[in-house]
């Protein structure tokens, strides 16, 4: 007999990242023209998993799951709103942070991906400030601790309320014996420049400073009493406001809905409209298959911008990109044995090009083409972040072209076939030039050229498709095989890769493909995760007497005091 | 500064304050701070009047008690510590047994100051929510026990101020100025416990705060004098002392009520206490029910890490630690009734996480006890009701019961229900407008006002008519 109870509690249900947008549980959004209120007032009762309850607004990855979508969609559906002023709508607390006993009894898996996901979310906060014009202002109406600091710190300008009492504090290292890794650190000293050895005062006092101290030190920008708090942030927002309506893009600020994608899911994988995911749990594989776009695709877009924001969020730009960030959520947080990822872009690449060159030239047109660009740009920066393998493969029908191309140089090798039977394309557009950054602000391809700049310069400005041996010469291929080495070589690449230990892959991954310079977004995901990973797992923190397992217990934590 | 205060002249102490210049000097920036506040914010309008007052001058026998007539900015303001035998000891948590600090260990400093300033903040912060009651007072021997709780807690800061001073370097100095800044009741800096922020202006809501919210105060400072922080605890010990006269105000206040009303209930035709200008017996259920209420809110979270961690470094015990077997509490349970998807169960919880809770028994047992004394009184005079302490999960806004809806009996009941019934369970505006109306002033030595009764003895064995306030 089926007992589904029984099977929902020994395998818990997989995160859904496509959420319902009219019934946040954790989240009040309401407008006022050019001004969004986001006010924080998460139930206590509706955690993502059992056994903790989400007291004084403290988060779990299903409240930060709300926000992002807040975020996605304020963008996309309220292009009119030029502040979104975050603040509370709980009595006397900002937001607490991540929620402690959920930390508490989370897998390191768990933990390292809710991180994940919660620091994304933060530099999408960023994003849009920076380049959509939505200033993000944070109103802190009481206690503001721990991720609840870092989530202020994601905006550009903090308003903490002087009452006394209400603090900004960074309480992991006192009190968890972990770090404010979701950005505190990095952002603290190279966001704010708090002077470092004041940041080191203050990422150690556990209940953290307040009032005019907290201005002085550049913890916060203002501190307002609590009974003008309202009327004085709301100064703030209007200044905001008219800064932030200088240099608009042009076009209609009327919204583009972003409907759920609605997939159809079994246990074999994920089918969008134009993505593909299929499991082999066996191999320890998925495949993840994009579809380029369409000749009918294409045309829509050379019509110009009236058609592209017509066609709203079908647009074959916004929806692929949409489905493949939702495909690389769900192997993220779903999907954890499937260590290696083939990558197929399929379609025809001269298409793919010519639908890159017609988007390129309205980019500077409209706000919702605006928009598409950033939103593919962080999509792909999803992929760059995710711990799994990622080979493309470039056998027949497949078109890694021009933005697709990204997802070849995004991966880690890239294969191509020789086969004159089954031809293969390779091209680039300007989205290889600029406009889809990496985290640290340069391209995919200036990443990988970092120590061939003449091989870098002999590419700008190609247009024409390379077959596979003139994109092995030009730097673009890893290997290419021919048509009877291709399947055995494949084969033997791809179980070579399972084959090696995951830890140490990520690992690897995560050092080769960030090379050259750093940005605050890239020393968040490389220096402060990868710290907080290892504290994550170390016996001061995670172990029977460390201080996050034992954090709300009896026992005091036993550290062990060698430096290692 | 140009003007050097005499501060051993002024201020008795037994902690060497003569040889200590560093101390000196941070009270001495402090002191003036003290007195404007005192000025803005202590009783309104009695600042030239003589006060029969009791002022501790030493912590030998008898010393705390030195009765005089004062005006009350001229009261000496001491600080003291009780004297210890031998070397302190930590009374509870994993070292316990393990020498007492002498000084802030680093490790706890941050801790300390928390537990020390929050206590610190409540002693001003009643000063300020009683300044106005001494224009109704209903006795003289009534406002000067006010005018004698007002110093006493004015001591009390001095105290902490003390301790803040002396072992936490600049930032107990910020610390200590905060403490003259924040202000009851206030929008903007409210004081940092809610019971704090509640108005208290008659005096049936004074004698209900100084038997219940001061009680807290006792038992808390219980706690502190657990402390392995030894000056804590040394400071805290002697602000016993005090806090118990602060106690029998309250207590024998309530009670002179509670005897007046029987009284005045047997004289009415129709047992009308309020046809009599007295305080009806309904009227003072839903006061305790009130105050006793905010007053539990102040012990804490039910389960609490930080008690549990207060309590496992030693900064803080229970209540009397020493007629407890096991100092450590690090096995055991403690079963506490929690509400879950809508009801009540009973849940262990660790030992140490509930230590609030624990220090809220030894509470409650204490107001059950002054509970029985008043109804004993009611048998005395011969009246049929009987007054009751709700549930300590009734009107709670602070830990696990808040934000649901119980009766007095501790009952779940909705919230329709509760706000159809919170009229008759606690204050009400109209309330105060009755109190207000019936509490002139009684300023004539000897007579009382006639909703209360006399007390059965006078202030250091006064007789009835003495001046203990020269107006």
């Amino acid at each position: 007999m089926d007992h589904p109870a029984a099977t929902a509690t020994a395998r818990p249900a997989p995160v859904d990242f496509d959420v319902d947008s009219e019934q946040y549980h954790h989240w009040r959004v309401t407008f006022d023209g050019p001004v969004a209120r986001l006010a924080m007032t998460v139930d206590p009762a509706s955690p993502l998993r059992e056994g903790y309850e989400l007291k004084l607004n403290s988060y779990d990855l299903g409240v930060d799951i709300e926000l992002a979508d807040v975020i996605r969609r304020m963008r996309f559906e309220h292009p009119e709103v030029r502040v979104v002023m975050l603040t509370s709508g709980t009595d006397r607390v900002f937001c607490a942070g991540a929620n402690i006993n959920m930390l508490g009894l989370s897998t390191h898996a768990w933990k390292v991906n809710f991180c994940k996901f919660t620091n994304e979310t933060r530099c999408e906060i960023e994003e849009a400030t920076k380049s959509s014009n939505q200033v993000y202002l944070a109103a802190c109406n009481g206690t503001t601790a721990g991720g609840g600091y870092e989530l202020a710190l994601a905006c550009e300008e903090i308003y903490l309320q002087d009452d006394g009492n209400s603090a900004v504090s960074l309480p992991e290292v006192p009190l968890l014996g972990v770090l404010p890794g979701t950005g505190g650190l990095t952002r603290l000293v190279d966001k704010r420049m708090v002077r470092r050895d004041r940041a080191d005062v203050f990422s150690t006092t556990a209940e953290g400073m307040r009032g005019k101290k907290a201005v002085a030190w550049g913890l916060v920008d203002a501190v307002y009493p609590r009974s003008k708090f309202e009327e004085k942030t709301a100064e703030r927002a209007k200044a905001w406001v008219a800064k932030a309506s200088k240099d608009l893009a042009p076009g209609e600020r009327k919204g583009v809905k972003l409907p759920a994608l609605a997939p159809e899911v079994d246990e074999t994988g994920r089918r969008y409209k134009y993505v593909t995911l299929a499991y082999d749990t066996s191999a320890r594989t998925a495949s993840l298959t994009i579809q380029a776009p369409t000749q009918a695709d294409v045309d829509i877009v050379k019509k110009g911008v009236d058609a592209i924001y017509a066609a709203g969020a079908e647009l074959w730009a916004l929806r692929v990109y949409r489905e493949l960030d939702d495909a690389l959520l769900h192997l993220r947080v779903n999907h954890y044995d499937l260590g290696l990822i083939l990558v197929r872009a399929v379609g025809d690449a001269q298409l793919t090009l010519d639908h890159d060159a017609a988007l390129v030239s309205v980019k500077d047109q409209h706000w919702f083409v605006r928009e598409v660009l950033l939103h593919m740009g962080r999509v792909l920066r999803r992929m760059d972040n995710t711990s799994r393998s990622f080979f493309a493969l470039g056998d027949g029908g497949t078109a890694f072209a021009g933005n697709l191309a990204e997802l070849a140089f995004a991966a880690d090798r890239f294969y191509v076939l020789d086969d004159p039977d089954q031809p293969v394309k390779i091209g680039l557009s300007e989205f290889n030039e600029g406009g889809l950054p990496m985290h640290n602000g340069r391209t995919r391809l200036q990443t990988r050229f970092i120590g061939e700049p003449e091989t870098l310069e002999a590419l700008i400005g190609m247009r024409e498709l390379l077959d596979p041996e003139p994109a092995d010469d030009a730097g673009l291929v890893t290997m290419v095989f021919d048509d009877i080495d291709w399947e055995d070589d494949i084969r033997i690449a791809i179980e070579e890769r399972v084959s090696l230990s995951p830890d140490a892959l990520t690992g690897m991954e995560q050092n080769l493909r960030f090379a050259g310079p750093e940005s605050p977004e890239s020393k968040i995901y490389a220096r402060l995760t990868a710290w907080q990973n290892w504290i994550f797992i170390r016996p001061n923190a995670t172990g029977p007497e460390g201080a996050l397992t034992l954090y709300g217990r009896p026992e005091r934590p036993q550290f062990d005091w060698n430096r290692v | 500064m140009t003007t050097t205060v005499d501060l051993q002249s002024k201020i008795p102490n037994n902690v060497g304050l003569s040889d200590d210049p560093k101390l000196q000097r941070a009270l001495e920036r402090w002191l003036p701070n003290y007195l404007e506040w005192w000025h803005d914010m202590g009783p309104t309008d009695f600042e030239d009047k003589p006060v029969y007052l009791r002022t501790a001058i030493s912590v030998e026998r008898g010393g705390w008690a030195n009765y005089e007539h004062v005006r009350m900015p001229d009261y000496r303001w001491g600080i003291f510590l009780t004297p210890r035998d031998g070397d302190p000891t930590l009374k509870c948590g994993d070292d316990v047994g393990a020498p007492a600090w002498l000084d802030v260990p680093g490790e706890h400093r941050n801790a300390l100051r928390r537990i020390i300033v929050t206590q610190a903040d409540t002693e001003p912060a009643s000063v300020e929510q009683q300044r106005l009651l001494g224009h109704s007072a209903p006795s003289l021997y009534d406002l000067r026990n006010l005018f004698q709780v007002n110093v006493e807690e004015g001591r009390h800061l001095w105290a902490m101020v003390y301790l803040l001073h002396k072992h936490f370097g600049r930032d107990g100095r910020d610390e200590a100025d905060e403490l003259l800044q924040r202000r009851s009741g206030d929008v903007d800096k409210p004081r940092i416990l809610q019971a704090f922020n509640q108005p208290c202006d008659h005096w049936l809501s004074f004698f209900s705060f100084t038997m219940f919210t001061d009680r807290d105060g006792k038992f808390q400072l219980g706690a502190l004098a657990e402390s392995g922080f030894d000056p804590l605890a040394r400071t805290t010990q002697f602000m016993l002392t005090e806090e118990a006269h602060h106690l029998f105000v309250g207590e024998t206040g309530l009670g002179r009520i509670i005897q007046r009303s029987a009284e005045l209930e047997k004289q009415d035709p129709n047992g009308d206490v309020r046809a009599q200008g007295g305080i009806d017996f309904d009227l003072i259920q839903r006061t305790i029910n009130y105050w006793y209420t905010y007053s539990l809110d102040l012990f804490g979270g039910e389960i609490s890490s930080n008690a549990s961690n207060f309590f496992a470094s030693g900064l803080k015990g229970r209540f009397h630690e020493g007629r407890f077997e096991d100092h450590k509490a690090i096995v055991g349970e403690y079963a506490l009734k929690v509400v879950e998807n809508g009801k009540l169960v009973v849940r262990d919880v660790p030992l140490r996480n509930a230590m609030n809770e624990i220090l809220r028994d030894s509470y409650v047992t204490d107001c059950e006890r002054a509970m029985a004394k008043w109804n004993k009184i009611l048998v005395e005079f011969g009246s049929p009701r009987r007054l009751t302490l709700p549930s300590r999960r009734f009107h709670r806004h602070q830990g696990i019961y808040q934000g649901h809806f119980f009766n007095p009996a501790g009952e779940f009941i909705s919230e329709e229900v509760f706000r159809e019934h919170e009229p008759q369970w606690l204050l009400v505006p109209e309330d105060n407008d009755y109190l207000l109306s019936i509490m002139k002033p009684c300023y004539e030595p000897g007579k009382f006002a006639n909703w209360i009764a006399p007390p059965r003895k006078g202030i250091n064995s006064q007789p009835g008519e003495f001046e203990y306030v020269r107006l």
